[in-house]
């Protein structure tokens, strides 16, 4: 099933590859091998259940594959200690399970935790920094408020300021589109772009709107039951046929005013 | 502006409690010989001994009283009141769940068990036993929070309930088979009491609670990170370990204050409240202002509990009055969630 040109292309000057990934949950295997470059953009794509946050999980290492597979800039990424792996990889997770009221702005400062001693507290730089990120993602204004009080897509952004203070060279994003309307979608993944191209930094998201992978994406990987189904460039990947394979349903993609549109052939 | 204002209040709040303590008492000192007899002590220390004071015209009970039954019952309850109050904090932080301290959990329990052994079967250390109980109180609650892999607000509450249960009919078990003259003491010393402290306790309990309380406070900006549960690991904590050191640090203050004060309980679950509505939850500030307010309040709670009436009230029996009806309030507000 897994083609193996796909390969050949992603892991050419790659900075952080993924070799043979192999993960099992009991009923479950994760089998997977891609590669992403700085400045570079990679959407995981594929229906619910398919392995998205399982792969993200493991290329962090907060789930362990047996044999060493993910490297960074060709260094075991899962040999590192933890504070190491904080310095160099960014995880936005999908589900953020509120704490304490903490302002937005001391929530976000969390991210230099892993460049604070022990028995340190965050400097002026590290607020900094803070207030930095949170002029990038644009909720500066809401330094002072409660975390535990603004909106979803609000409290999607802090959690992404916090991974841009840790100064990561990978960041890997669990659906940060979920839960978010129209508007905040595209705003969103205009960051994510943003954040890509002016820091440099190997990005990997899991998204499920094909539409919205193909506009921001420099690589898909389609993934179905655990498996890499198809990988390359957007318009290579997403294609009727293959879509309709993996989603399990009739997909069409249609040209509007050179735009590829993709639709589902029929409602259900 | 308003803020410095609060912060100045919480800050003099324990050496206010701690003057007005000074002066109140059963036994009727005169205002002014209060402030003579402490001004020339503190003067005499403060010089080493070079200047000291004529107090011959006041009686010999005046000094007694002041320095050798308040002050040094007054420092023991300041200590064990700041060690409570972050022992709290800490465990509200470490487990994210506004709703416990040392007493919920069952530390305090088996610190209590631990030094009922060793007062009433053999010679050890109760400081130590007392610690190696709380731990493994700690260590059972939590295991028995844990349920499918997650420990949850309430999961944590009940386990509590049970290792309080158990180590509670423990302790019971010992006051049975304890010779009659030990039990009416344990019993006494069980329902928490500063009534024996005296500086011997203070200079047992002084150095292990100033330093725990010490490392807490150094290491106090951790317990935000910390407080964002198995998410922190993704900020380069050690999630594990981390916990380990702070709980086993606030076992070991909270077991030191049990094994000399008996179990105190609730303090250390409003105190850090209080703060929080003050200040939020930011640790940089929260630390700090827990251990002076618990120090402040548990002098003036004391002060009930020897002043109130004619005989003296148990000060378990006080905290708990007064802590009940907070931790009713707490539990209606966050409905045991977040
Ligand atoms: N904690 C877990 N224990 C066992 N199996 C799991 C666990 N989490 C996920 N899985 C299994 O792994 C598969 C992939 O899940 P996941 O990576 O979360 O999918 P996606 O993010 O693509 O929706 C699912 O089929 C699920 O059954
Ligand atoms: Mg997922």
């Amino acid at each position: 099933m897994v083609n193996p040109e796909v390969e050949l292309e992603v892991k050419l000057d790659a900075k952080l590859e993924v070799k043979n990934l192999r993960f099992r949950y009991n009923g479950f295997e994760l089998l997977a091998s891609l590669g992403v470059k700085k400045g570079e953009i990679l959407t995981l794509l594929g229906p619910n259940g398919s392995g998205k946050t399982t792969m993200l999980k493991c290329i962090y290492g907060i789930l362990k594959p047996k044999a060493p597979c993910v490297y960074l800039d060709g260094e075991d990424i899962h040999s590192m200690s933890l504070k190491d792996r904080a310095k160099k990889i960014g995880y936005v997770p999908q589900i953020h399970h509120p704490s304490f009221p903490y302002t937005v702005l001391e929530f976000v400062v969390m991210g230099r935790a892993s460049q604070i001693q022990v028995f340190d507290s965050p400097s002026e730089e590290d607020y900094k920094m803070a207030m930095n990120a949170l002029k990038l993602v644009g909720i500066v204004d809401l330094a002072d408020k409660p975390y535990t009080q603004i909106s979803g897509g609000q409290l999607q952004l802090a959690l992404v300021a916090r991974a841009l203070v840790q100064n990561p060279e990978v960041i890997l994003f669990d659906e940060p589109t979920a839960h978010l309307d129209f508007k905040n979608k595209i705003k969103i993944s205009n960051i994510i772009r943003k954040i890509t191209l002016s820091k440099k930094t190997a990005t990997i998201l899991t998204l499920h709107d094909p539409n919205l992978a193909g506009m921001y994406s420099d690589k898909i990987v389609l993934i179905k039951g655990g498996r890499i189904y198809s990988a390359g460039k957007p318009e290579k990947v997403l294609n009727g046929k293959v879509l309709s394979d993996v989603y399990e349903m009739k997909v069409r993609v249609v040209d509007v005013d050179s735009f590829k549109l993709i639709i589902p052939d029929q409602t259900y | 502006m308003k803020r410095e204002i609060i912060l100045s209040f919480f800050l003099l709040f324990p050496i206010f409690a701690f003057l007005l303590s000074l002066c109140i008492g059963v036994y009727k000192i005169p205002l002014l010989a209060i402030i003579k007899i402490i001004v020339a002590k503190t003067v005499e220390i403060a010089t080493f001994g070079k200047f000291s004071f004529d107090l011959n015209s006041y009686p010999t009970a005046y000094q007694t009283v002041l320095l050798q039954i308040r002050l040094p019952r007054i420092i023991t309850a300041m200590l064990v009141g700041s060690a409570l109050a972050i022992s709290g904090a800490v465990l509200q932080a470490t487990f994210r769940n506004p709703l416990v301290d040392s007493y919920i959990v069952g530390i305090s329990a088996g610190a209590a068990f631990g030094a009922a052994l060793a007062i009433g079967f053999f010679p050890a250390s109760i400081e130590l036993t007392a610690f190696i109980f709380a731990m493994i109180a700690m260590t059972l609650t939590y295991s028995l929070a844990k349920i499918k892999g997650r420990v949850t607000v309430i999961s944590l509450i009940l386990a509590g309930i049970i290792i309080n249960a158990f180590f509670s009919a423990l302790t019971s078990m010992l006051k049975f088979l304890m010779e009659h003259e030990k039990l009416a003491a344990v019993v006494y010393w069980l329902m928490g009491s500063f009534n024996g402290a005296d500086w011997n306790v203070v200079s047992r309990i002084a150095i292990p609670i100033i330093l725990g309380s010490l490392a807490i406070f150094l290491m106090r900006w951790h317990l935000n990170v910390l407080s964002m549960g198995e998410e922190a690991q993704i900020l380069g904590i050690d999630v594990g370990k981390m916990r380990l050191i702070y709980i086993s640090i606030v076992s070991f203050i909270t077991a030191i204050s049990v094994a000399h004060c008996g179990i105190i309980g609730w303090v250390g679950l409003i105190m850090p409240h209080i703060v929080r509505m003050a200040f939020g939850p930011d640790h940089k500030t929260l630390i700090p202002l827990s251990i002076a307010i618990g120090a402040g309040f548990m002098v003036l709670a004391d002060d009930v509990a020897r002043a109130l009436t004619t005989f003296e009230i148990p000060i378990g029996i006080v905290t708990t009055l007064l802590g009940i009806p907070f931790f009713v309030y707490l539990l209606r507000k966050t409905g045991g969630e977040w």
